[in-house]
């Protein structure tokens, strides 16, 4: 479950942003999910609601970026699909399985080009 | 926000703006007047920059560090044993992790390891952050390899950069030859694979020829070892290799001048 720690750094990242623009409220979360980063998209959403959930609505344990985080909250995941570089070839391919090979030349040697991603790329604030 | 262009404006219930605006109506209170933040920002990026900080101190230190990764039970701890009981110049540094105890630091010791333990509680794999702290622990005087074993696991450390020089995955034959296929990204990340427990592959009727096409698959640059912790066997060739590696980075010299003049003891103090 590296979801949760990942989790974890997704909400200071968003804080840290909004604050940076001045917002005074986060209402939702973009986020861009390479096919093979290694997370399971459900993973990811059961995991952000509960960093989002870790407040206590008494108050308690009240964390210090809390007043950014009123109302319902999206968070939307965009998945990449891995994209691969046959250098053999000189082309770009999308692989049909966990092995990589190129469907032209049937080389094992490509790199990734896409679908590592990990990253937020956009906020919903007022 | 506004449903056409994302512009900000509140779209109004009961009608388009304009609508309302035409018609003289009093102006409701906006429901939800948002903007939106283009941003790019990696959920790794903290990790990656503390990896590359632990790397270049590791480096000041001389030392090569690895990172050992494999599924619970397939003998990372008795395969480090053997390393550090063998490598011609001890002591080897192993920060080990682990979700409780501390066993693994103690029977490292016991072989001759300089060797701190990092209890993860829940945490399903290391981070950058967390060898840091454990590397402030060791004495690195007089050492030059420096291994870290993650928490066994073959999915959660993946992603995880520790900072070390090269990674070493393990699989040992009593795990099944496709272990490859199942936890690709694993293997894929590795530099090189050690095959364990290869005194057992009679036993557990180990077909050898597929799970090498499978590591050939998915890993194709990885370099492979097959080894036994009981027997000792392949370990010659991996301390071998590993020197090698010291020598094309120009560790060694390092290591036992110790440059950057600091005594690695408990009361160091990391910037």
């Amino acid at each position: 479950m590296h979801e949760l720690a990942l989790m974890e750094e997704l909400r200071r990242l968003a804080v840290q942003e909004a604050r940076a623009q001045g917002a005074r409220r986060i209402h939702g979360l973009q986020l861009r999910v390479g096919s093979q980063a290694g997370v399971d998209p459900e993973a990811l959403r059961l995991a952000f609601a509960v960093v989002m959930g870790a407040a206590d609505p008494q108050g308690h344990n009240r964390p210090d970026d809390a007043e950014l985080w009123g109302g319902p909250i999206t968070l939307d995941l965009e998945v990449v699909p891995t994209v691969c570089f046959c250098p053999d070839c000189s082309q770009e391919f999308r692989p049909v399985d966990v092995i990589h090979a190129c469907p032209s030349c049937g080389s094992l040697a490509s790199r990734l080009l896409r679908g590592r991603e990990l990253e937020l790329v956009g906020l919903e604030v007022s | 926000m506004c449903g056409t262009c994302g512009c900000g404006v509140a779209a109004l219930p009961g009608g388009s703006a304009e609508a309302a605006a035409a018609g003289g109506a009093p102006a409701e209170i906006p429901v939800r007047p948002t903007r939106q933040l283009g941003l790019q920002r990696r959920l790794l990026e903290r990790n990656d920059l503390q990896a590359a900080a632990n790397r270049s101190h590791f480096e000041q230190h001389g030392l090569l560090a690895l990172n050992l990764l494999s599924a619970p039970g397939s003998g990372k701890t008795a395969l480090l044993e053997q390393l550090a009981a063998r490598w011609p110049r001890p002591p080897v540094g192993v920060i080990v992790g682990d979700l409780a105890t501390d066993n693994d630091a103690r029977r490292l010791q016991t072989a001759g390891a300089r060797a701190v333990q990092i209890r993860t509680g829940d945490l399903c794999h290391l981070e950058a952050h967390l060898v840091e702290r454990a590397f402030a622990q060791l004495d690195a005087a007089g050492m030059e390899l420096l291994v870290i074993e993650n928490v066994g696991n073959l999915v959660c450390p993946t992603g995880f950069d520790l900072g070390e020089h090269l990674r070493l995955a393990v699989l040992s034959v009593t795990e099944g030859e496709d272990k490859p296929l199942k936890y690709p990204a694993l293997f894929r990340s590795a530099d090189a694979v050690l095959l364990n427990k290869i005194d057992l592959a009679e036993a557990v009727a180990f077909r050898r020829d597929e799970a090498l096409a499978n590591l050939a698959a998915i890993a194709p640059a990885a370099r492979l070892f097959e080894v036994s912790a009981r027997s000792g066997a392949g370990l010659a060739e991996l301390i071998d290799w590993l020197e090698q590696q010291q020598r094309q980075r120009g560790l060694l010299a390092r290591a036992h001048h110790h440059g950057h003049g600091h005594g690695h003891g408990p009361a160091h103090a990391h910037g």
